[in-house]
This record gives structure tokens, sequence and C-alpha cells, in this order.
């Protein structure tokens, strides 16, 4: 007999699951796929596959380099496909690039004025800090997923009925 | 917690199987070879419930290393624990349909300390030895039916880690020791290769990355959420699951779950009457909302990986009770 495989999705390979809804709506369950979102998002878009009120996990399409962010808190990204490099900066003036009452990523303007801090290279599976008062890009040669942990930002996108399973969609697939 | 340990009234060990049986308010439990029962006083009688002890072991289990959790914890159909956070209610009967519109349900309230130690003296007399409450069937024995025999503190006493930012960030907790912790069988195949970190100097110790699928590759327990990200009140709380989650968990709050390996098929029913809702198969890259009206257990037929993600605002409990916050996590 076989050893058991571990199952990961992928840009290039997943499968959504099923939804057999008995009562109800399948739209309460909010049920999308983080590498379908990311396989029709624009690269660095921050697509929120959920949210719970002010909190979100967002997916992101990993696609060349990213513009610079910061945050006023802390953040977490986890590589769920490709292999991307982060570069981080250490603010010089952090509260002017992100406020401390501005809450979720921000764009940071041109090049971060600060202290090169190094580089974490993540492949799937890996997840990194991205600390407060640091401004963080990503490089990513090919294609990959990452998901984010945050707070709903200016950058947050929300398009739930593009992304989520619909009524007609209900079912066990055979 | 001595006052609490004080307060746990148990019987002397049975004649025939050396188990204790324990008195919480108007509730005994106790057990046999292969049942545990909870009686209960309903309309002038007292009325039984018998679970497989395993399951009723596994449940406990999760409800005492949880700290009862965010709201219920259904030990099964019947029996259960609600989280008032300070207070815990214990009831039989209350969330099903049948038994509370016959009026043969029952709820007490005690406080946390008094049910917590109770459930820990439980735990202590009555888990075998090479019996582990936390571990998938095909991983521990059978030890637990039968006569008493020895105990497992090893097992029920784990220490639950308190995550402040991340695993692996200095003076945070530590990973997971690769000696201590051997990958598990169904995760032979994950890698187990760590990110590259190159801090420049000055920044030494200021970046942090680590293999959360390694991490997870490692872990001894299953359905007991760790946590691995704190986003002030927002919770990254991954873990491994194989079999079934041995509750059913009623929401208080909105829980999402983010797939990350295999497949989990989730049970979801009415919270208050244990109505069938819906049946969701989560794939891997799968995310989807438990809302805060609903009950849910989850069946892992290979070991895999979730995300689960919380909410830990205080109050919120209130406010999804009160209809001030919609029990559905978004409008579209």
């Amino acid at each position: 007999m076989a050893d058991y495989t571990t199952i990961f999705g992928s840009l290039e390979h997943y499968q959504q699951g099923e939804a057999e809804i008995i009562s109800g709506n399948v739209k309460h369950y909010a049920f999308s796929n983080i590498f379908a979102v990311a396989s029709k998002s624009a690269p660095y878009e921050k697509v929120v596959v959920g949210k719970n009120l002010e909190y979100v996990i967002e997916a992101v399409r990993a696609e060349g380099t990213s513009p610079w962010f910061a945050c006023s808190h802390d953040e977490f990204v986890i590589d769920m496909d490709g292999e991307v490099t982060i570069e981080f900066v250490k603010l010089e003036n952090p509260n002017a690039v992100a406020p401390r009452d501005r809450e979720g990523t921000v764009a940071v303007s041109g090049t971060p004025a600060g202290k090169r801090m190094g580089t974490v290279t993540l492949k799937r599976g890996h997840q990194a800090l991205l600390p407060a008062g640091a401004a963080y890009r990503f490089i990513a040669a090919r294609p990959g997923v990452l998901i984010m942990q945050t707070i709903f930002g200016a950058l947050s996108v929300e398009k739930w009925a593009e992304i989520c399973m619909q009524p007609q969609e209900e079912g066990v697939l055979a | 917690m001595a006052l609490a340990l004080d307060l746990v009234q148990a019987s002397a060990p049975d004649e025939v199987t050396g188990y204790r049986s324990f008195t919480l308010g108007a509730f005994v439990l106790s057990r046999d070879a292969y049942f545990a029962t909870i009686d209960w006083p309903a309309k002038g009688q007292r009325h039984i419930h018998k679970m497989p002890v395993d399951y009723f072991l596994r449940a406990m289990m999760r409800d005492v290393a949880w700290g009862f959790f965010y709201g219920w914890v259904n030990f099964d159909h019947i029996f259960g624990t609600r989280n008032l956070y300070g207070t815990v209610e214990m009831y039989a009967g209350r969330y099903n349909e049948g038994y509370h519109q016959a009026g043969l349900s029952y709820v007490e309230t005690f406080d946390e300390p008094v049910i917590m130690a109770t459930f820990k003296e439980i735990l202590a007399d009555w888990v075998n030895a090479g019996f582990d409450p936390f571990a998938a069937p095909e991983e521990t024995s059978t030890s637990v039916f039968g006569k008493k025999n020895g105990s497992n503190p090893e097992a029920i006493e784990r220490t639950r880690l308190n995550t402040q930012r991340m695993p692996g960030v200095a003076g945070d907790s530590p990973l997971r020791d690769e000696q201590k912790y051997p990958i598990n069988r169904h995760f032979s195949d994950v890698s187990q290769e760590e990110p590259e970190v190159h801090a420049e100097p000055g920044f030494e110790g200021q970046l942090s990355a680590f293999n959360l699928f390694k991490y997870l590759s490692r872990s001894d327990v299953t359905w007991n959420p760790s946590v691995t990200g704190v986003c002030k009140a927002s919770l990254a709380c991954p873990t491994t699951e194989e079999f079934i989650l041995p509750v059913f968990h009623g929401n208080d709050r909105v829980e999402w779950f983010i797939q990350l390996s295999d497949h989990i098929v989730w049970d979801v029913q009415d919270k208050e009457t244990g109505r069938p809702r819906a049946m969701i198969t989560m794939r891997a890259g799968d995310v989807a909302a438990m809302p805060a009206d609903i009950r849910h257990q989850g069946y892992s037929p290979k070991r895999s990986m979730l995300f689960v993600w919380e909410n830990a605002s205080p109050g919120l409990p209130e406010l999804y009770e009160s209809g001030k916050l919609p029990v559905y996590p978004v409008e579209f």
C-alpha cells in the first residue's frame, strides 16, 4: 500500500469543495477558494476572503515586484503557493507613513525612508511576521498565492459576489 | 485552584470497575466499562443519557483544553457546556428539540473553576494508561474500555502555549522541537525546509519567519488549535485534524476556516435545535465562515491542516445574541 499523500492547492491545481444546503443559503458561509480568487486577481490585489468585523484574511496573488507597504500593527503572511522574497525597511518615521490610528495595510509612496532590515524568502507553507514600524515589499519571479492576516484597510478589496459560491452552484460533485 | 479542587464531589471507587462517580450540582456523571452516563433531574424524575466513553473523554478533553472555548461545546446531541466567561452552563437536552419541548432538559450554571476542577478530576480518574484522548483512534490504544487500569497524566495535562505574536519570534512561544515532536505518519511528505531569513547587521532577531506546515506536521494532537498569529484580537489558530471533531461546536460568534491541506466534511446544524443545515466539504484552499447561529462537527478521513480563525474581541456573544450584530459575516 502507498503512503499517504498530503494534498495542497496551487494556482495550477486546485479543486473547490462542495456545499449541500439542507436549510438556509450557501451565501451564509461566504464559501470561496484562495487559489480561485488569486487566479483572477491583479498582482498584489488584496482580496478579502474572510472578514470578522474589522479583521480580515486577504488572498493575494504574488507576481513580480509589489509596491511598498507598511502598517501600524503587526500583520502576518503565509505562502500558500510559489516562492516569494520579502524586503524590509525600518521606517525612520513610521507614524508619518502608517499612523497609529489607521488600521490595515497602507501604501508607501516611492521608496521608504529608513535602513534596510534584510530579506525573508518564503516557500509554500512558510509564515512571516510583517512587523509594525517596517515597510515591506514582495518579489515573486513566478505567480504565487499568499494569505494575509491583517485588519481591513484602504487597500482591502471586497468582491464577495464574484468570489463566493452562489446558490446555483450548490451540490455535491459527482 | 485548591479551593475549587476541594469542591469536587467524587464517590469512592466502584467495587467492580474501580471508577469514581462525580456530582456537579444536580448532575451525576459516572462511567462503566464502555459508557459514560449523565444523570439529571427533570419533571420530578431522574433521567439518564449514555455516550460511548471514548467519545465522552475526547469531548471532555477538548472542553478542558480549550477552557470551555467560544460558546457551546456539545459532547453530543444531548449533553454539553456553554461558556459564559466566568461561569459555565452544563446542560442535558437543552439544545435537543425533542427533549427540550418535552420539558426534559436541564441546565445548571457553575463557577468556572469548580466545573474545570471537576472535569480535570474526571479525566484523571477515567483516562486509563495508554489511552490518549487527543490522539486519533488509530494512534492510541483501546485501553479506555474495561476496568480502571492506571492513568495517563502526560496525555491529559499537556501545556497550552501562550503565543503573544508568532511562534519563534524572540521572547515568544517556541517552535516544535524535532526530537520531542516527530513528523506525524500522515505528513511524512510535508517539506521540513525552513524559510531563509537574512537580517542586515543591527537587525538580527527583528525579522522572523517559520515553516507553519512543518510546525503542523509535528503536532501530537488532533482538533486542538494553537495560536500562531496575533493581530490585536484576531487569532490565527491552525490545527491538525483526523477522524471526527469530538464535539459539535456551537458558535457564539462568527468563526472562519481555511483548509490548508486535504479535506474536511462539516456537518452543520442549527445551534438551538440541532436540525440539519448543511454539509460543507472544504478542500485545500477553501475558505468558509461558520455563522454565529450554528453548531458544526468535522470529519477528516486523513490528517489535514486547518486554519481556524477567531475574533477574541470581548463582548461579542452579547452583540450577536441581542441582534446588534448579524449572525452572518458578510452580505452580498
